[in-house]
This record gives structure tokens, C-alpha cells and sequence, in this order.
């Protein structure tokens, strides 16, 4: 089982005070794969991600880390993981290099010196090495925060929003590095905001107020909803939306930009309620693939309902 | 144009507002607000007092007679002298002021008063520890005019010849340890514990705050780092540190200000690393409650203001009133401030100044586990 996946984690729960913030958490990565790790703000993610390279101790649950115990083995997970912290954690009143050689000698890296030259060259930053690494920009700083992070050559990438404030060309260089190491063998949890990243990832993860909602490939999740989706074009679709709501077979309207999506688990009942809708109107209107982001709306939406907490 | 041009009353109005919510909200900034003006008054007030009464005084009486008793009951009705005690000889008089037990000692000598009635006009002693120049300086200045109220009293009818001219009897003073009452002898070894108190506590309460401010704490525990290797290789700079600081200040002591120094270097080093880690775990369990580093520095200048205040410092210890003394005897900077004083001035050893190193310890292993509790909790 230790081979087969790099996390293996059942049944976490997490309490901070009375807030339970991670319920009943159960989540596998295996080896070489990336897995994204998708749900609102506040909805537990760090929190999971701390259990799992031993920074928080879980209240229940069990689970192994790279084949160790999550509970027991937190000195070997933070051996051979590498965590990247959501905010950007390095130290900016010391220079790149003096960074990068703080975190060698941390992990009592063999060659301290060849790692960082090695890492700084592949960063690109080998001129720039001595300045300070307050000075950096967004970008620079999350690449430097991934390598330093790689440094030790952990197995399992844990990656807390790592792209979150940084420009799109950055993303995509970002999200290419790391189907390179995963390519390499190496396994990654990264949690994101972002749709487009969303569908980068081999299997995704979903979690809202505490608990995992869904699990599986993004066309997995995507097909366990059920729902059926129009796109919408043209005239005042916030208007319509508003109109659409009240409509029977319709559960939930999306605005993206120019185009509107509503959304049925009854594919019949949407599509009469949005012809009656859009007739003699500008409106044009088409089926199309429901999408990762249709899901997730829909996903939260119905766990705020059932837990109260949603508005 | 005018700076006012455009002046918005109302926008002016809701910056005022914001700036009182947030100060409400901030709790610690509030308590500090309401707080230090209080523990102000209240030190200023009734603790400090620059005329120091009621001071430790023992009596070696190779003499007694009913002269020596007024003389005796009229030092204690001045209300500068607390009698503690008898004490057989000299030396044991010596031990007492070297320790500190007592600020003063009277000598009464063998044949006092049948010296007296014959007008040889003999002495009494009076031995002062005089390291503090104020704590010492009035009580003295009484001694002298309290002869003529003995004479008055006791030497009446065919006596009465003695009180005449001049007095029957004189009191003669040594002031020891620092005999010309001069204060930067008291201040210089004084400042040192003063100035670590600061520099300790401040920058270990900053340093481990300032990790968990920028979020690089989170960094750090998720390497391979333990946290007692964080915090104690966090600590250990500002060891070396407070003993550069000490130097500093033993080096000026010596050669600026000329302040004598009687003891041994040594064991005054032993006794800075001794309170260097007493200030060390108040600053790692200021640094476990303050959030932020602002509220490390809140903290530690509330901690500091009783120290500066009621360790003896500035002030002289025993003339406080009780309440105050206990708050001081709580403080390792009181009991610093008596060992730099002692090495510097009166060369105590390890003997005479074991009754202020072992509260320093129990200080120190007692906020130690203080600071271990909080500790634990702020890592889950």
C-alpha cells in the first residue's frame, strides 16, 4: 500500500476551539501523480495540507505519508517532503543564496554547495544570487520558493496556492515544471483557486466547510454531478439569470463574462424552461460540456445548504 | 494653495472614529494606555521614596545601661532605624552589611557609659553600607542630632553638668563600600542589569516573533528543524550578546568612571549568564503570548518599568513600603542589581552572595516551564 500511493491519509478530523474545521478527510495520492486540491477560502485546505507533512497533529484519523505515519513519523515526512507554504516564507532580509544555503544545511544536504549552484542555475539567478530576497518580485519569489523547496529532492511536493498573485506566463511556466517532476516520479498535492489549473491535474480533490465533497479525475467528478448544461449568448444576461433562477429544472446560473451557463440535473425540464425563456428574444443558446467550475459552484452551494453555514 | 483647501470635516471625522475602534479592538495597546499611568502612580506615589525610612540597623552592645537603651529607643523613634537584631561582634557585623542583611550597624563599646559619666566624651560607632549614597544619607545626617536628645533626656539632676557645652558623647560614622556616597558607584554596576533586562527580553521576544509575524515560523517547522533546536539556536546570539554588552559596561565602570572593583571577574560573569538566562525565557514566554511584534514591545516595556523601578535601581530598595519590596523580590533584576554591587563594591564571594543567586534560579526554571507550556501551544 506505502508503494502504491504517496499519501494515504483516512478519517482526519481537525477541531480549532469549537470551529471543526477538517471533517472526516480522506485522501490518496499516488505516486507520480498530481493532485489538485480545489475548494473556497477557509474551507480547510491548509489545515489538511499541515496535518499531512506533520506540522499539526490531527485530532482522529490515521493515514501514512510516503509509507510513514502521519502521527508517529512527522521528523521523516518533513525529511522527504517539501512543503511550500502558502505566503511566501523565506527570509527577505537574507540574499537568494544565503536563503537557498540556509535551507541545505537544514536538511543536512551532503553537497550544501553544488545543491544551491545547481538550483540557482536553474533558476536563472546565479547573477543575481547576492541580492536581498525581499527585493524580488511576485514571480521570482514563487520560483524561488518551488526550488528551495526541491532543494533536498523530497518525493511529495505539498504546494499551498502557489500561484496565487502571479501573472499568467509565470503559471504556465509553474504548472510545466511540475508535470516535468511529475514526470520525474515525483508526487504532488497542490491547492488552487484556478479552473484552468484545475483541469492541469491528474485527479482532483474537493473540499468545502471541512469536508472532501468529491474526488477523482476532473471528467470523473464532472460526470458524477449529473448536471446538464446551456451556454447562453448575447443581450442582458445578468438580467436573464435573474429571471432564469425562478424557473423550474433550473438549479443554478453562472455569469462568465459574455456567456451564461445554467445548469439541471433534469435535462428535459432545463431545456423547456430555457426555450420558453428565450424565446423571441436575442438570446441564442447551445449545450455544452458542464464545466469543472459549473460542479464546484453547484458543489458548494449544496454542502453551504446542508450544513447551514452558506448564505 | 492652502493645506486645508478641501478639508473634509466629516471624512476628517471617520479616520478619528476608525483609529478609536481599532485602538478599542487592540486590547493589549488599550490595557498598556489605562495600565501604565496607574503602575506610574502607584511606584512614584507610595513605593518610591527618596528619604528611605525604616532601614535594617543591628547592634552589637558590648555596653547597656539605661543611656544605651534611649539611645537606642530615640534611633528607632526617628523612624530611620529598624532594629533587627543583636549581633555578637564586629565581624559578624561586617557579614551582615556584606550581605546586605542590614543597611546599618551600631556599635556600642565595652564601658560606653562609664566613660560617659566621667566626660571622657567617648564614640559610638555607627558602620553604614553605603553603597547606595541615598539610601544612607539622611539616616546619617540624623545620628549625630539624635546625641543631644539622649543627653536631655537621660543626663538631668546631678548629671545634668554632662549635657552642658558641649556633647556628652559623639557618634562617629564609617560609610563603607563607598566612602565619598559617590553615585555613579552604585549606578554604573546597576545600569548593567538595567541594560540587559532590556536587550534580553526585547530582542528574544522580537526575534521569535518576528518569524511568526512574517510566517517564515511555519517555514522553519516544516523543515527538518526540532523546535527546541529553533528556539535555543534562536537564543543563543543574544548570549554572546549580553556578555558583549556586559564588557562593554565593566570596561567603562573600570576605566571611565573609575568605580572600584573588589570582587572577581569571574564569578561576575557567572552571575550575568545566570540573569542573562533568567531574561531569556521572560523574553521566549513574552514572545509565546504576543502576537505581533508590537506586542512584544508592549510587553516588554511593562515588564521593565517595575524593574527600573523597584529593583533598587534608581531607588532605594528598603525604603519601600512591604507591598512594594515583595513586588521587587520578585524581579531578577533586584537581585542582580545587589550581586553587581556586592562584586563590584563590597567584593562579595560566593558565600555572601548565594542569598541572591538561588531566587535568580528559581526565577529562571520557573518561567522556563512557564515558557515550555506556551511554547507547545503555539506550534499546534
Amino acid at each position: 500500500m506505502s508503494d502504491e500511493y504517496a499519501i494515504d491519509v483516512r478519517g482526519l478530523n481537525k477541531h480549532f476551539g469549537d470551529k471543526h474545521v477538517v471533517k472526516d478527510v480522506s485522501l490518496q495520492v499516488r505516486r507520480g501523480e498530481i493532485l489538485g486540491f480545489l475548494g473556497p477560502n477557509g474551507s480547510g485546505k491548509t489545515t489538511t495540507i499541515r496535518m499531512m507533512c506533520g506540522l499539526l497533529k490531527p485530532d482522529s484519523g490515521t493515514g501514512t505519508c510516503l509509507g510513514y505515519d502521519i502521527r508517529r513519523d512527522s521528523a521523516q515526512i518533513k525529511r522527504h517532503v517539501g512543503y511550500m507554504t502558502q505566503k511566501f516564507s523565506y527570509w527577505d532580509d537574507l540574499t537568494i543564496r544565503e536563503n537557498l544555503d540556509f535551507v541545505a544545511r537544514m536538511y543536512g544536504m551532503s553537497d550544501r554547495l553544488g545543491a544551491v549552484d545547481r538550483t540557482l542555475k536553474g533558476l536563472g539567478l546565479t547573477e543575481r544570487s547576492n541580492q536581498m530576497t525581499g527585493a524580488l518580485s511576485g514571480g521570482w519569489k514563487q520560483r524561488l520558493a518551488l526550488a528551495a523547496c526541491m532543494l533536498h529532492n523530497p518525493e511529495l511536493l505539498l504546494l499551498d496556492e502557489p500561484t496565487a498573485g502571479v501573472d499568467p506566463g509565470a503559471r504556465r511556466d509553474f504548472w510545466e515544471e511540475l508535470h516535468r517532476l511529475s514526470a520525474a516520479g515525483i508526487s504532488v498535492l497542490v491547492s488552487t483557486h484556478y479552473m484552468d489549473e484545475a483541469e492541469r491535474c491528474h485527479k482532483l480533490a474537493y473540499i468545502a466547510y471541512g469536508s472532501l465533497l468529491a474526488q477523482g479525475t476532473s471528467r470523473e467528478v464532472i460526470a458524477a454531478q449529473g448536471l446538464i448544461t446551456w451556454a447562453i449568448y448575447g443581450g442582458n444576461l445578468a438580467g436573464l439569470s435573474e429571471t432564469l433562477q425562478k424557473m423550474p429544472g433550473v438549479e443554478q446560473t453562472v455569469l462568465f463574462g459574455a456567456m451564461l451557463h445554467a445548469s439541471g440535473r433534469d435535462g428535459d425540464l432545463l431545456e423547456r424552461s430555457l426555450r420558453a425563456t428565450a424565446a423571441g428574444t436575442v438570446f441564442r443558446m447551445e449545450k455544452v460540456d458542464t464545466s469543472l467550475e459549473d460542479v464546484f459552484i453547484y458543489k458548494m452551494k449544496e454542502s453551504a445548504n446542508r450544513s447551514g453555514t452558506g448564505t | 494653495m492652502s493645506p486645508l483647501d478641501g478639508f473634509s470635516l466629516s471624512r476628517w471625522w471617520s479616520i478619528i472614529l476608525k483609529e478609536f475602534l481599532q485602538l478599542r479592538r487592540d486590547r493589549l495597546t488599550f490595557a498598556m494606555i489605562i495600565g501604565i499611568p496607574i503602575v506610574q502612580l502607584t511606584l512614584f506615589g507610595y513605593a518610591i521614596n527618596t528619604d528611605p525610612k525604616h532601614m535594617p540597623t543591628a547592634i552589637i552592645a558590648a555596653d547597656r545601661s539605661e543611656m544605651t537603651r534611649t539611645m537606642i529607643a530615640t534611633m528607632k523613634t526617628s523612624g530611620y532605624f529598624d532594629i533587627v537584631g543583636e549581633l555578637p561582634d564586629e565581624e559578624a557585623g561586617r557579614a551582615a552589611l556584606a550581605r546586605g542583611e542590614v543597611q546599618f550597624v551600631l556599635n556600642i563599646p565595652a564601658g560606653f557609659t562609664r566613660s560617659v559619666l566621667r566626660g571622657e566624651r567617648p564614640a559610638l560607632l555607627v558602620e553604614a553600607d553605603a553603597t547606595d549614597p541615598m539610601a544612607t544619607g539622611m539616616a546619617l545626617a540624623s545620628v549625630n542630632q539624635l546625641v543631644g536628645s539622649v543627653a536631655a533626656k537621660d543626663l538631668t539632676g546631678p548629671l545634668a553638668f554632662l549635657a552642658g557645652g558641649q556633647a556628652p558623647f559623639e557618634v562617629r560614622v564609617h560609610r563603607l563600600y563607598n566612602p565619598e556616597g559617590i553615585t555613579q558607584y552604585n549606578i554604573i554596576p546597576g545600569l548593567m542589569g538595567v541594560i540587559l533586562t532590556m536587550t534580553m527580553v526585547l530582542m528574544t521576544g522580537l526575534a521569535i516573533t518576528r518569524e511568526r509575524e512574517r510566517g517564515t515560523m511555519e517555514n522553519l517547522l516544516a523543515m527538518p528543524a526540532k523546535p527546541i533546536e529553533v528556539m535555543t539556536g534562536k537564543i543563543v546570539p543574544y548570549i554572546a550578546i549580553g556578555l558583549i554588552q556586559s564588557t562593554i559596561i565593566i570596561l567603562a565602570a573600570r576605566f571611565a568612571f573609575r568605580v572600584p572593583f573588589a570582587g572577581s571577574v569571574v564569578t561576575l560573569y557567572l552571575a550575568v549568564l545566570l540573569f542573562v538566562a533568567a531574561n531569556l525565557t521572560v523574553g521566549i514566554t513574552m514572545s509565546s503570548l504576543a502576537q505581533s511584534q508590537l506586542q512584544a514591545m508592549q510587553m516588554t516595556f511593562f515588564y521593565f518599568l517595575p524593574n527600573i523601578l523597584l529593583s533598587g535601581f534608581m531607588f532605594p530598595f528598603q525604603g519601600m513600603p512591604a507591598w512594594a519590596r515583595f513586588i521587587g523580590n520578585l524581579l531578577p533584576l533586584t537581585y542582580f542589581n545587589r550581586l553587581t554591587r556586592g562584586i563590584f563594591l563590597k567584593g562579595n564571594g560566593w558565600w555572601d552572595l548565594w542569598p541572591n543567586i538561588w531566587p535568580l534560579m528559581v526565577f529562571t526554571v520557573v518561567v522556563m516551564a512557564i515558557a515550555v507550556k506556551f511554547y507547545r501551544r503555539t506550534l499546534d
